[in-house]
């Protein structure tokens, strides 16, 4: 039998579908929408087909109260999951939808410390959609014209709403738009250096989350961080569903 | 019957305000305390003080001023209530601890300032606290910026003395603090208009020993396995501990404490023996906010002590007893209450030694430092603890927050992960 694993978070929600042996059978995204949890229970489908339904994510509670088996929290599954893509892997950076977060591994791959970002936006996905929205721009084009872009621009406000306005008047001033751009990105980048250096990097870096899947930008931040390379999956936003999902098959195996 | 509602109009209060606030707490309460599994019987007592919070005490209170008796409200531990209650006064604890509060108190304060100091503030120029109604004095001291710039704009509502609290602990500063007491005596005197004698004071001095010693005796329980009594349990009779009759307050906290004694004795707790043991450490939790406790509790594990204003920095360390003359009991005074470690004195290095020995006392999991939003001290002080408690390989993580609801969801996350990682 299946397990499914299922990540709810703020903006998008993620299913990982493995078999007995870990084995992906099936991943999907999708938009979080309005009513989180309603989307969820369609995503997960035919939930008679699972042997075991672990929740994380935002939503984690709402989902076990309602048709979950099992829940941890996005720590931990991303950690899980990070480890089973890349069994060497010490950090992992997770920037979401509405939250950012680094979490440390000892060498069997327990969690031994994480942090997360304060209550705000600032440092987030949602951080680069506002921006990219400020830019009139999507968010891969936004990454290429950053990376085309020179000067050295800083934006003073951490706040999402005051750097969005601060984006607009430096467009406004005529600054170009490869050059605020660089400026976003830079922000952001800084700012997750920051989160980094509070716990301390240990390498194998591995990036997961939404933000980890726009072309171009782990790249921007390896070069302005001066970092060996950050290690990202193939489908960053799936990291924390799988790792909820082999959480599944772990208890599977435990009560036998 | 006491008309309650006479009593609050006349102690000038915004009924209407009053009646929406008073409103909302026994939903919360209920959700956050009574649904709390084997609670101990004689927390019964202080669920009915807190459905009685403004109104038992508080006719209390006014039956005390009827007399012609005063009444003091203060805002900090340091304040030695000992010397309030020599001179005839009765002393309460007026922190706010709701976010009902803040808003009334951004009308005159920066929105980026503690939520303790907003929601007291506000509590005033809401006319919604009966304590602070029924003040005839506000004692405030000077623990940091944001309060010591705040009772200025407080002594526009009420009267305030203030008491000027030192920053280090060097001799000068013992003496300069010593001072500040005689200069307090002398100001509640006048208040009063009664004399303090070293009889009075002696025995009030036994007395806030005893009420420590009671919670110091309760607080001995929790370092049990299983624990016989909650965290927010224990949590809140600390808080109820600043407004409530001391004499009363002793009696049924030492019920509450022998009970406890005999759970542990029969083996019994409110949470499984081998569940996740975390001491709180940073700033104060008035009432009622019980916001961290309330996840920390609901995720498994238990909150086994408080090192905070609403914890051992309150009641730890008597006051000497043997002092015979006014200037022997005021010097012991002095002496006990600077040894509190409030992250405002620098350096502040006892802090670290009290939060290593409650650590291995209370054989604790791990730490939470709890930090209400903008509270610098505390927030600075951090780096120290922090440092100091990985060194020694004990799992810490900070939370910052304010009394809103809106972080609550991100809390539980963090909090919930922090226990992963300690199982």
């Amino acid at each position: 039998m299946t397990v499914l694993g299922i990540d709810i978070g703020s903006r998008t929600i993620a299913t990982a579908i493995l078999n007995e042996k870990g084995e992906l059978l099936a991943g999907q995204v999708s938009d979080s929408g309005p009513r989180p949890l309603e989307r969820a229970r369609e995503m997960a489908g035919n939930l008679s087909s699972f042997r075991r339904v672990v929740a994380t994510g935002y939503g984690r509670h709402g989902a076990r109260a309602d048709f979950a088996t099992d829940l941890i929290t996005e720590i931990k599954a991303h950690a899980l999951g990070a480890r089973h893509l890349f069994p060497s892997c010490r950090t992992v950076l997770d920037i979401g939808g509405q939250d950012s977060k680094v979490i440390r591994l000892d060498e069997q791959g327990r969690v031994v410390d994480f942090i997360m970002n304060d209550r705000c936006a600032a440092g987030t996905g949602k951080f680069l959609e506002v921006m990219a929205q400020g830019l009139g721009l999507p968010l891969e084009e936004m990454v290429a014209a950053a990376s085309a872009g020179d000067g050295e621009i800083t934006l003073n406000s951490m706040c999402t709403v005051f750097a969005e306005s601060e984006v607009v008047s430096l467009l406004a001033a005529g600054q170009p738009v490869g050059a605020v751009a660089r400026a976003v990105l830079n922000s952001i980048c800084d700012r997750t250096q920051n989160l980094l250096l509070r716990l301390g990097i240990e390498p194998p870096v591995v990036f997961t989350g939404g933000v980890a899947a726009i072309p171009g930008l782990p790249a921007y931040f390896t070069r302005r961080m001066g970092l060996p390379d950050l290690l990202v999956p193939a489908r960053p936003q799936l990291v924390g569903a799988l790792g909820a999902a082999l959480y599944g098959i772990k208890v599977n195996k435990a009560t036998g | 019957m006491t008309d309650y509602r006479k009593l609050w109009s006349d102690l000038g209060m915004d009924l209407e305000k009053h009646d929406r606030l008073t409103s909302a707490l026994p939903l919360i309460y209920e959700e956050v305390y009574l649904q709390q599994p084997d609670r101990p019987q004689a927390m019964e007592y202080f669920d009915l003080v807190v459905a009685e919070i403004h109104s038992l005490r508080i006719a209390e209170l006014v039956e005390h001023r009827r007399r012609g008796g005063k009444v003091c409200g203060a805002f900090c531990v340091f304040v030695p209530v000992e010397i309030i209650r020599a001179a005839g006064a009765v002393a309460v604890g007026l922190c706010g601890g709701s976010q009902f509060w803040v808003p009334d108190g951004e009308r005159v304060l920066p929105r980026n300032l503690c939520p303790l100091i907003k929601a007291s503030v506000g509590a005033r120029l809401s006319g919604t606290c009966p304590y602070f109604q029924s003040c005839d004095l506000l004692i405030g001291e000077t623990t940091c910026d944001g309060k010591k710039k705040a009772w200025e704009v407080l002594g526009e509502y009420a009267p305030v003395y203030v008491m000027d609290l030192p920053q280090m602990k060097r001799p000068q500063d013992l003496a300069a603090w010593r001072g500040e007491i005689e200069l307090f005596l002398a100001r509640i005197e006048e208040l009063t208009g009664y004399r303090v004698t070293p009889e009075r004071l002696a025995e009030e001095i036994r007395l806030q020993n005893r009420l420590r010693q009671a919670l110091e005796r309760l607080y001995q329980t929790r370092k049990a396995d299983p624990v016989p009594i909650s965290g927010k349990d224990a949590l809140l009779v600390t808080q109820v501990s600043f407004y409530d009759d001391p004499r009363r307050f002793i009696d049924k906290t030492e019920v509450l404490a022998a009970e406890a004694e005999a759970r542990i004795a029969s083996g019994q707790g409110v949470f499984p023996s081998g569940a996740p043991r975390i001491l709180v450490t940073g700033t104060p939790m008035a009432i009622p906010n019980w916001k961290l406790h309330h996840i920390i509790e609901t995720a498994g594990a238990a909150v086994v002590c408080e090192e905070t204003c609403t914890g051992t920095r309150f009641f730890e360390h008597q006051v000497d007893e043997t002092g015979r003359t006014l200037e022997e009991q005021l010097q012991a005074l002095a002496e006990r209450y600077l040894k509190i470690n409030c992250s405002c004195f620098t350096p502040n290095p006892g802090r670290l030694e009290d939060i290593f020995r409650l650590v291995e006392a209370y054989r604790v999991d791990g730490v939470i430092y709890y930090n209400l939003q903008f509270c610098h001290g505390y927030a600075v002080e951090y780096y120290a603890v922090e440092k100091a408690l990985k060194a020694r390989g004990i799992p810490v993580m900070k939370v910052e927050t304010d009394y809103s609801e809106e972080d609550t969801g991100q809390l539980r996350t963090r909090v919930e992960a922090f226990l992963e990682m300690l199982r």
